[in-house]
């Protein structure tokens, strides 16, 4: 595999900062604010705090296109065993039932299975967001017996079912390390309906929309079975935010402003009702508190008065949050909406 | 005045086509809502067979929309260029099979 798309840190890109790229968004101009097309479901605070969603770092064995991380192998990032441990306590406190660990490739830093094991052991279901190749080191041999022996749900990132489009936005040679590891998950007992779930992201490999959820899961599902005996639980289909590495390629391709107005043009009330940020947290690899993962890599904290970091983590000051938005909202509220768990609306 | 026929920027500016008629313009848009909703037909496969005939009309504009709407209906670049083919092999069919009428008159006018 290569990996043919440098981070826009390495590559020294005015990109590789969240205010810079807040700046680009939020520049005056043609298009509404965020908050001022909200209405009468605005302003977003939080209903409840469902999910404890961790980002442990930036290290990630590939460099895709589209990363709104702008992770990558040369990414120094990384949680630390006393913020990990700080974390377990937040999520003990927090009587959460759902934690779950992003990155990077979240398998490859050192506090990821120590957060997998406390958060089974405080009785929450735990989510992986995989990117499939890892599962392929020889580092992480012992990884997937890791995964199906703590009954941990695999969400996987596959942008589509032919080699083609995966490998144009993650890299040469994606395609056929993520179908192997598909297979040694199936192999497992993950996608196969018994409890070791395997779900698989679906984003577009491109400046437009991702079709209806249920239509392109019915796809992959077919495609898979049939071309590589390869059976998954569901497919989420998820909308690229304009941040990031993928806003790096909307401007550089000049797809930025057609981009983000087809996004605006497609606002719906229902996706935004049902925008993740209302139900969750999510933690940086340093501790510091966010709505979303995406405000996180745009260095946007959560408002000061619930506290910034996961030290002072409490619940009660989390409930009722207003969240803080910008443009880049406008992707989790297009069509039929987007979150980490797919459709909204 | 725009130095060519077509202009991208034309395309949002569709509902303008209001102006002067807007009973008709409501009814078209009613009917063309109507015309894209899934039915017998997929949205999918129905943006297929727009794409085509856009391809085969030469609109611009529809191409671009009917790409994109392709594209967020889940199809990819082989299904769509396999319908661009089929505008492509009844335009070729047609013109071909309208050499029997030059045959016939050929036929006609020779001894």
């Amino acid at each position: 595999m290569s990996t043919p798309f440098p981070t826009l840190q390495k590559r020294g890109d005015e990109l590789a900062s969240g205010e810079s790229q807040r700046r680009i968004l939020e520049a005056p101009g043609r298009f509404p604010r965020f908050d001022d097309v909200l209405d009468g479901v605005g302003p977003l605070r939080t209903t409840s705090i469902d999910v404890f969603q961790v980002n442990v770092g930036k290290l990630c064995n590939q460099t895709c296109k589209h990363c709104h991380v702008d992770a990558g192998p040369d990414r120094k990032e990384i949680m630390t065993q006393a913020t990990a441990e700080e974390c377990v306590r937040a999520i003990e406190r927090s009587g959460v039932k759902t934690v779950d660990i992003t990155g990077g490739a979240p398998e490859l830093h050192p506090t990821f299975r120590y957060l997998v094991r406390e958060s089974k052991r405080l009785g929450c279901h735990v989510i992986d967001r995989c990117n499939l190749t890892v599962l392929n080191l020889r580092s992480q041999a012992d990884l997937l017996e890791f995964l199906a022996e703590h009954s941990v749900e695999v969400i996987a990132s596959l942008p589509y079912f032919q080699a083609r489009q995966t490998d144009a936005q993650r890299g040469d040679g994606v395609f056929e390390s993520s179908i192997l590891a598909l297979q040694k998950l199936n192999g497992a007992g993950y996608g196969q309906g018994n409890g070791r779930q395997l779900h698989l992201v679906y984003n577009p490999v491109g400046a437009f929309l991702p079709p209806r959820q249920a239509s392109i899961e019915a796809d992959f599902k077919r495609e898979l079975k049939q071309r590589y005996d390869i059976t998954i639980d569901g497919v989420y289909a998820i909308t690229n935010l304009p941040i990031s590495r993928f806003l790096d390629f909307l401007r550089t391709s000049g797809n930025y402003e057609a981009y983000l107005q087809k996004l605006i043009d497609a606002y719906n009330p229902a996706a935004a009702q049902g925008v993740m940020c209302r139900t969750m947290v999510s933690v940086g690899w340093d501790g510091r508190l966010y709505d979303c993962d995406f405000n996180q890599m745009l260095d946007f904290p959560v408002e000061a008065t619930a506290g910034r970091h996961v030290r002072d983590f409490d619940p009660a000051r989390h409930v009722g949050r207003r969240i803080r938005t910008g443009r880049h909202c406008f992707g989790c509220t297009a069509g039929a909406g987007s979150s980490c768990g797919g459709e909204t609306a | 005045m725009a130095g060519t026929y077509y202009d991208p920027a034309d395309l949002p500016r569709f509902s303008e086509m209001s102006e002067g008629a807007p009973e008709l313009w409501t009814k078209f848009m009613e009917y063309y809502g109507a015309v894209f909703e899934e039915g017998a037909l997929s949205e999918r496969e129905k943006a297929l067979i727009a794409l085509a005939v856009a391809s085969a009309v030469q609109c611009p504009y529809c191409i671009d929309a009917y790409t994109q709407a392709s594209l967020e209906k889940g199809s990819n670049l082989e299904q769509m260029t396999e319908a661009i083919h089929v505008a492509t092999a009844i335009r070729g069919g047609a013109s071909l099979v309208h050499g029997v009428q030059m045959k016939n008159i050929a036929e006609k006018l020779s001894m």
